[in-house]
């Protein structure tokens, strides 16, 4: 039973994830005033259905939550309602909302309400308020309001000393809103001037109610309606945290004196969601952790299941001939015809191995889609306008790359944004468009996924990034670096140029950190800036992480294997080339560059190699820009390889990142040049400080 | 050999619910039993690719119809004499479970022996041998007829990490 209902439970987390993925986007495809019939009725189907699910599996917390924002979007897809920039916003942040109950959920915890009950305040205040242009509107959002708490709304009232000349009475008032639902009041009277100067025309008392209420706001607001230009009103709704309520009144202001009532809205508008952000984001990482063993599942299409079946078919029928073959004598007619036989069960295999790879295969708009929402949202906190070009969004790539793909991307895309672009000041000031451009770009090359994070700002400010670099003591004071060696600099840990910390980026969680999640998928990520102009990150990516392009080498009686994407070449060595730098490191002189070589039976502890180096090859390899020779007895074939997990059974083993079956059935393993790169105990400390020693240490041996 | 059937199948018949099966084997003329519900299957010797810098007494990793499995040499790893691998020589697949994980590994042993029910109350403490390091290893001793049988902790043999292989765990 249990059992059931939580596969239940996985096809609803996931459609539910996915409605809510279309309700953002839409949403973000939303301008108010043009708005599209079809494009509110995809984001009230989308909603509708997560109520749905959610009121079917006893998550009453969401299906309360997600009929509000339904009714709503039901009012504006009926005309009842203008759509406003609020609404979108709002419902922005509900779509957040509910992704962070959901995901609570799937965790099996108890989701935070908090938001949830705030934001659905906001929402009642909506539907409540006076701008639904019909009376249908108001009993289209009964159910929403009989569902609901009633809202507790602290109102100040501060009426003006003349407020009695006016001719109003705030007795009656305050009997109004006796009526609304449950009041209290608190007189305040520390204004009360001593009898002897107190004006009996005057009006020195003001007052703080706390109404409980079904009603909205607007009510509130209609009983002081007359005396609104007479006093100072502030209704704000009380419990739980909140953000600038959206219906702030504007007679709030006047409560700031009036120099700086600008500057303190602003300040107290920037700083409150930030705290909230923190607030939450610990607890939402949380549930994204628990929530990781649940198992993931792919949605694929039907027409990659078909030619699926369409292969294996081909696959019986290639194999029912080759047993028909094997049934009969065998002559040369059938030594001909098996041969035939196997090259076609060989086609068969390869075809049915791309087919089943292409299942695990996504486009990449499935990360793509978050960055409009993202851009669009870091873009109104920064003041910068933005347009963001996504390019290649059908290019497709492995379902487990993209997954980790994700998180780097937004911190580039973010690093863009923040330091990349200019203000649009800034911007006019150097003649260009006010509007910068980031463009995503994704593209396929050889067997990797290219993808291009451009933008048309500043560019990379060498000078700083040196500067910086100095006090760091990464570089030195004289060391001599071109610009693409001082680019390299900003992958190095530890290092950022952002002069304040904002919470865009600059939280020193860097690009080093970029880097190495990159670096985990075998990948690379490099940038290239031309100031004034825009700076490029470029990610490299092999397109699967299941199988790989392998070149077999052979140490003593051992073959195993190398990346082929990270081979730049291989060689004999001449031996008049090689220097001893120390500490038993060789280097090779190659063209321009020092090329450490590694002797991989060293490093693994195999004997029987050979060792003497005009006997063996030298496989240079490149991981993160930084040479090395792998040194090897011989060169075997080149072949793909099906990557198997040596940790499955056995443990994390340095230098290899996984292994393979070879034709033969036996066992080989797989380089991982990086760990290699570590075992062998070379320093490479951003490149910089061991190439400045191979350098020196050169110049005393020649 | 008949008085051990009679015994083996005295021992099937009393069936006792607390009664556990064996899968016994030999090492250096000692008869050790592991749960045979731990026992995935049993091969005979073939080489194996080796793993870098492992400890010595794994061996390698071996191809299981398209799994890796590492290959554990149960005489190196409790510190008897090694002796050539020869057609009696076996390598027992197991899968034990450890840290929430469960994993497929091999052990070469000298040969296989025996399938016994044995009640585990009947299975003695290990006597005070608090030197030796082999002494984890063991869940009990237990007299079948004449002979006493090893009863090994299997969790504890293949859980590589422990501190007996400090040298190995890199990460």
């Amino acid at each position: 039973m249990s059992i059931d209902l939580s596969q239940f439970f996985d096809v609803f987390f996931e459609e539910s994830f996915e409605g809510l993925d279309a309700m953002e986007s839409e949403l973000l495809s939303l301008e108010p005033g043009k708005e599209d019939q079809e494009t509110i009725n995809t984001i009230f189907r989308a909603a509708h259905s997560i109520k749905g699910g959610s009121g079917t599996f006893g998550f009453t917390a969401v299906s309360d939550f997600t009929h509000v924002l339904e009714t709503l979007l039901d009012q504006i897809r009926n005309g009842e309602r203008q759509l406003t920039a609020e609404h979108v916003n709002l419902l922005l942040k509900a779509v957040d909302c509910l992704r962070a109950m959901l995901t609570a959920l799937q965790a099996q915890q108890e989701p935070e309400q908090e938001e949830a009950n705030e934001l659905k305040l906001r929402f009642e205040a909506i539907l409540n308020g006076d701008n639904a242009s019909s009376s249908q509107a108001e009993e289209v959002s009964e159910p929403g309001e009989s569902s609901s708490l009633p809202i507790t709304f602290q109102i100040d009232f501060k009426p003006l000393p003349y407020l009695f000349k006016t001719g109003n009475e705030p007795l009656f008032m305050i009997a109004e809103l006796a009526e609304l639902g449950e009041l209290e009041t608190q007189v305040l009277h520390d204004e009360l001037p001593k009898f002897k100067q107190l004006n009996p025309e005057d009006c020195y008392l003001y007052w703080r109610f706390f109404l409980t209420t079904t009603r909205g706001e607007s009510a509130i607001r209609e009983i002081f309606e007359w005396v609104e230009d007479d006093a100072e009103i502030t209704i704000v709704q009380c419990g739980g945290l909140f953000e600038e309520p959206a219906s702030e009144p504007s007679e709030s202001d006047t409560q700031h004196p009036p120099g700086e009532p600008e500057s303190q809205a602003d300040s107290s508008a920037l700083t409150k969601p930030v705290q909230e952000i923190k607030k939450e984001s610990p607890q939402v990482k949380d549930a994204r952790k628990n929530a990781d063993p649940s198992t993931t599942s792919i949605r694929v299409g039907i027409d990659k299941v078909d030619s699926l079946i369409n292969m294996v078919g081909e696959l019986v029928i290639t194999q029912a001939m080759l047993s028909q073959i094997g049934e009969q004598e065998i002559t040369e007619s059938s030594i001909a015809a098996l041969q035939e036989g196997l090259a076609q069960l060989a086609h068969n295999t390869r075809d049915l191995q791309e087919n089943v790879m292409r299942i695990r295969m996504l486009p990449i708009s499935f990360v793509f889609s978050r960055f409009p929402r993202l851009v669009r949202d870091i873009s109104q906190k920064l003041n910068k306008q933005v347009e963001l070009k996504l390019i290649g969004e059908q290019t497709e790539l492995d379902k487990t790359v993209m997954e980790k793909l994700s998180d780097p991307m937004v911190h580039l895309v973010r690093n863009s944004l923040d330091h990349g672009l200019e203000t649009p000041e800034q911007r006019i000031a150097q003649g260009k468009d006010p509007v910068g451009t980031v463009t995503l770009n994704a593209f396929h090359q050889g067997g990797n996924i290219v993808i291009e994070i451009m933008d048309d700002g500043k560019g990379l400010d060498t000078e700083k990034i040196r500067n910086k670099a100095v006090q760091n003591g990464l570089i030195q004071e004289m060391d001599e670096l071109t610009v693409d060696e001082i680019n390299e600099l900003i992958f190095m840990p530890g290092f950022s140029t952002a002069d304040n910390v904002s919470e865009i980026s600059g939280r020193g969680v860097g690009m080093d950190v970029v880097r190495k999640n990159i670096q985990a998928l075998n990948g690379s990520v490099e940038v290239s800036s031309e100031a004034g102009v825009g700076s490029t990150f470029t990610i490299r990516l092999p397109l699967t992480l299941a199988i790989l392009d392998g070149q077999l080498v052979q140490v003593a009686d051992h073959t195993y294997i190398i990346p082929l994407i990270s081979i730049v070449e291989s060689l004999q060595i001449d031996i008049a080339k090689v220097s001893n730098v120390g500490k038993g490191l060789q280097v090779l002189r190659l063209r321009d560059e020092y090329i450490p070589i590694l002797r991989l039976y060293d490093i693994f502890n195999h004997r029987g190699a050979r060792e003497e180096l005009d006997k063996t090859l030298l496989v240079v390899v490149e991981n993160d820009n930084y040479k090395v020779g792998i040194l090897v007895d011989d060169l075997l074939a080149q072949q793909q390889v099906v990557i198997k997990s040596l940790e499955a059974n056995y443990q994390r083993v340095d230098g290899i990142s996984g292994a393979t079956i070879l034709g033969d059935g036996t066992v080989s393993l797989i380089i991982d040049i990086s760990g290699l790169i570590k075992l062998s105990g070379l320093r490479r400390p951003g490149s910089s400080e061991l190439l400045v020693d191979l350098k020196a240490d050169e110049a005393v041996t020649a | 050999m008949t008085e051990h059937t009679k015994l083996n199948q005295q021992l099937v018949l009393d069936t006792e619910s607390d009664e556990k099966q064996f899968l016994t084997f030999m090492m250096d003329q000692e008869e050790y039993g592991i749960d045979i519900l731990a026992v995935q299957e049993i091969r005979g010797w073939e080489p194996v690719t080796v793993i870098p810098n492992s400890p010595s007494y794994v061996k390698g990793a071996m191809n299981l119809r398209g799994t890796i499995v590492p290959i554990i040499d149960l005489r190196q790893r409790f510190g008897i004499t090694h002796i050539d691998y020869g057609p009696l020589t076996v390598v027992i697949v197991v899968s034990v479970k450890l840290k929430e994980q469960t994993k497929l590994m091999g052990i070469v042993v000298d040969a296989v022996s025996d399938v016994y029910s044995i009640s585990e109350e009947k299975a003695k403490d290990v006597p005070d041998f608090q030197d030796s390091e082999n002494a984890q290893f063991v869940h009990g001793l237990v007299n079948v007829g004449e002979k006493m049988v090893v009863l090994l902790n299997l969790k504890k043999v293949l859980d590589l990490h422990d501190k007996s292989s400090v040298k190995s765990s890199g990460g």
